[in-house]
């Protein structure tokens, strides 16, 4: 693990190389943009941020932005545009914010993204457009691609303290109207497309709270909860009205939005919110938890906040998080900010295969969290309360790649061992929730219960008028994934409504 | 900044309130659309303080589709039920979201048999009005620590064919347990078609157990943990018949002869030390002594 910089180090070095830069009399080679070091992004010290809930990665300096936007080649094929789920100019931003126009790269970014400064932090850059960098491909190594989630964020963070976030122009009332269902990526995207062609959009959303997993899953450490309130200020301010406290196929049917209440077209995009479990002995003792139930008393319900919060949060000594995705890292760390002396990650294949972001996993390893791979439990153990005390872990290998290409993971027979804990977060993935299925009879799902699609194309249903997009057509998917879904919903609904 | 800039008021105001028994209150909240969608057998969440407080599942007693409200009856046993005591008639309640769960299964079953006890003669209500609309004969049983604790004597004796009320002290009805006449009425010639038994989970538990071996369909409503409500966070999953189900979206109602007791009581007390905390904390520090103190003054006088 290298020796930590701080954000103030950091800044200093690129300083030094902005002024190389800009001392070069001509445009700067190939050559001398590959020799422009890549800049690590600055963060808070590892073992303080472990117990603090301050966002951990700090953001680029000026100079920083400046020095990576200076690495990227500006290519004419630019891969990387192909690798971004929402097709963002990535070489005309690069190439404002090289030359120090910040502002211009912002503007040419939300052209195409609404969320920046939540995709620049959340989305998995080194298996979309980072993964395509010719800088990264050049140098053999993806982490050297050019930081372009870094830079992303960085404009849009500009933007946001420079207090010159400008409102999107919305056209003349149409006098159309349009629910959207869920207020996570997918539905906010959704919105503010249909909002600006002048047609009016209402949110419903079922907590008091809006953001969806932005909101209740991931963490303020993460993702400041305050970027997420301001990004939907856009909306409100463009206006988008927000229903909170309203579950749609309960408190309405969702049939009924469009027959009782006279919406003209409805887009739904309630997530993954089915929290899938191992099926294994021991799992309904008392500690353990779905991590959607751990991650929403303490992001949601605000349990973090003891001295505050009326929701009580488990105190965990021992923590053990099933699962190698962004939920299980976002758990695990969760847990060692809450006080845990002990966190391990079981995961059944190796380090390689984790699914999580890699700057996540980075961030975890750093903080002191223990990844134990090839190993899965069996059974979970409690004592005469039912409270855990501890699990049986099997061992595994790698096997023959599975239907997607993963090595599947071979149990080893006869190598099961015991370990102790006292928690147990269960981080294995979400199915769809049934809510609005179960009362919408005319929708069609699949039958792991996502949302089937009759023109994929514009993100239409098989039922007239409805659309629908995100986790719950996707199966889990990223925020990214769910925006772009989002969009494409909007470009079908605005163009129905155009007809019409 | 301020999220009330962007948020449609969706508060509920309190219209009516009244004070049932020294821990249970009864009151009447506007919330239009829950009122017209609610049917027997579900319940809401609500917040007293929608940033920090907690969400706290409560069943729907009654409704009123003109006036646009439905009607709570809640005990005070944490800090947010203690908190929403509290509230008065024009006050309104930040959060409150429904109807939640899945309705009760009415139909003409025959003889039903309606065991509550404590504030589960709240839920039971509307459950009893749509059995009664439904064509069904009813028995009720009815239990209370004592005569003054009885919920909705009249309104409930009203709809039933039959009442038995039952004490621990004798003070009204029959002195003993609710398990009692439910024995005695599966042994006679009217052994019922069903049985719908809500209350603290140890009565539900021992109605199952009493009815089990005369193969009397049991139905119990369970209460267990919550966060969203919605089937999201997998809290309140119980055991059913060997299978993992969740109360907010597949109950509340289950065959109490599926349901793993000892499991379900398990994982109400999970937070039980921090619940007790936490009603410690707000008793000294948040200037209602009024009420708690009113709790133990209502107790030292029962005795």
């Amino acid at each position: 693990m290298s020796e930590h910089k701080t954000a103030q180090q950091l800044d200093l070095e690129a300083q030094t190389e902005v002024k190389k830069i800009q001392s070069t009399a001509e445009p700067l080679k190939m050559k001398d943009r590959l020799a422009i070091p890549a800049q690590p992004m600055p963060e808070l010290e590892p073992h303080y941020r472990a117990r603090s809930m301050e966002e951990v990665a700090c953001g680029y300096s000026e100079a920083q932005a400046i020095a990576e936007a200076n690495r990227c080649l500006n290519c004419k094929k630019a891969f990387c545009v192909e690798g971004c789920p929402v097709h963002i100019d990535i070489p005309a931003f690069i190439s404002r914010v090289a030359a120090g126009d910040f502002q211009g790269g912002i503007d040419k970014i939300k052209e195409m993204s609404l969320l920046p400064a939540i995709c620049g932090r959340v989305c998995p850059q080194e298996r979309q457009c980072q993964m395509n960098c010719t800088v990264g491909k050049t140098i053999k190594d993806v982490n050297q691609a050019v930081a372009i989630g870094r830079l992303e964020r960085f404009c849009a963070d500009y933007e946001r303290k420079s207090g010159t976030v400008k409102i999107p122009q919305v056209k003349p009332d149409t006098g159309k109207r349009v629910a959207i269902i869920g207020s996570g990526p997918a539905g906010l995207a959704v919105a503010a497309d249909v909002r600006r062609e002048g047609h009016s959009v209402t949110i419903f959303e079922a907590f008091h709270k809006l953001g969806g997993v932005m909101r209740y899953g991931i963490p303020e450490f993460r993702l400041p909860k305050e970027i997420v309130d301001k990004e939907i200020d856009t909306l409100a301010k463009m206006g988008v009205k927000f229903e909170t406290n309203f579950v749609v196929g309960r408190t309405r049917k969702l049939m009924d939005l469009l027959n009782k209440d006279h919406f003209d077209a409805l887009f739904i995009g309630t997530g993954a919110g089915l929290p899938l479990f191992m099926g294994i002995e021991g799992e309904s003792l008392v500690g353990v938890f779905a991590a959607n139930e751990y991650l929403t008393r303490a992001n949601l319900m605000r349990a973090y906040d003891k001295d505050h919060a009326d929701t009580p949060m488990w105190p965990g000594k021992n923590v053990v998080v099933l699962g190698g995705g962004n939920v299980a890292m976002d758990s695990a760390r969760m847990a060692l900010r809450l006080g845990a002396e002990t966190v391990r990650i079981i995961y059944r294949r190796s380090m390689s295969e984790l699914p999580a972001r890699k700057e996540e996993i980075h961030h975890a390893q750093q903080e002191g969290v223990e990844f134990c791979v090839l190993q899965n439990p069996s059974k979970i153990l409690g004592d005469e309360n039912g409270r855990v005390t501890g699990m049986i872990i099997d061992k595994y290998e790698l096997g023959e790649p599975d239907e997607k290409g993963r090595p599947r993971p071979v149990k080893l027979e006869g190598q099961s061992f015991e370990i102790q804990c006292d928690t147990v977060l269960v981080a294995i993935g979400n199915g769809s929730n049934p809510l609005i299925s179960q009362s919408t009879p005319e929708l069609k799902v699949n039958k792991r219960g996502n949302i089937e699609l009759e023109d994929a194309a514009i993100n239409k249903t098989f039922v007239e008028r409805v659309y629908a997009g995100g986790d719950i057509v996707l199966g889990a998917a990223t925020v990214i994934l769910a925006m772009g879904e989002g969009r494409r919903a909007a470009e079908g609904i605005n163009q129905y409504l155009a007809q019409k | 900044m301020s999220q009330k800039t962007i948020f449609t008021p969706t508060m509920a105001k309190i219209l009516f309130k009244k004070q049932l028994s020294p821990a249970v209150y009864q009151i009447r909240v506007e919330a239009p659309l829950i009122a017209e969608e609610r049917k027997a057998g579900q319940f809401i969440i609500l917040q007293v303080d929608k940033e920090s407080g907690e969400r706290v599942p409560l069943t729907i007693a009654d409704a009123d589709i003109q006036e646009g409200s439905i009607t709570l009856i809640f005990q005070t046993v944490g800090k947010t039920t203690q908190q929403l005591a509290t509230l008065n008639v024009g006050d309104e309640i930040p959060v409150v979201v429904g109807p939640l769960g899945s309705p009760t299964h009415i139909e003409k079953f025959g003889h039903v048999v309606c065991v509550c006890g404590g504030v589960g003669i709240a839920p039971m209500h509307p459950i009893v009005q749509a059995l009664k609309a439904a064509g069904n004969k009813i028995t009720l049983i009815m239990g209370a620590r004592n005569e003054s604790l009885f919920l909705m004597k009249e309104e409930m004796t009203a709809l039933a064919d039959k009442t038995i009320l039952m004490t621990d002290d004798g003070s009204l009805g029959r002195k003993g347990l609710v398990t009692e006449p439910l024995k005695e009425i599966c042994e006679s010639l009217e052994k019922p078609d069903l049985v719908i038994a809500i209350g603290p989970p140890i009565m539900m538990k021992f109605c199952s157990l009493t009815t089990l071996p005369y193969g009397v369909k049991t139905l119990v409503s369970l209460n267990s943990i919550m966060v969203d409500g919605t089937g999201m966070c997998g809290g309140c999953r119980v055991t059913i018949g060997g299978k993992v189900k969740f109360v907010c979206v597949d109950g509340p109602e289950f065959d109490g002869h599926q349901v793993d007791w000892t499991n379900m009581m398990q994982r109400m007390s999970a937070f039980k030390t921090l619940e007790q905390e936490a009603v410690h904390r707000y008793g000294e520090n948040d200037g209602h002594n009024c009420h708690i103190n009113q709790m133990a003054k209502a107790k030292m006088e029962a005795k």
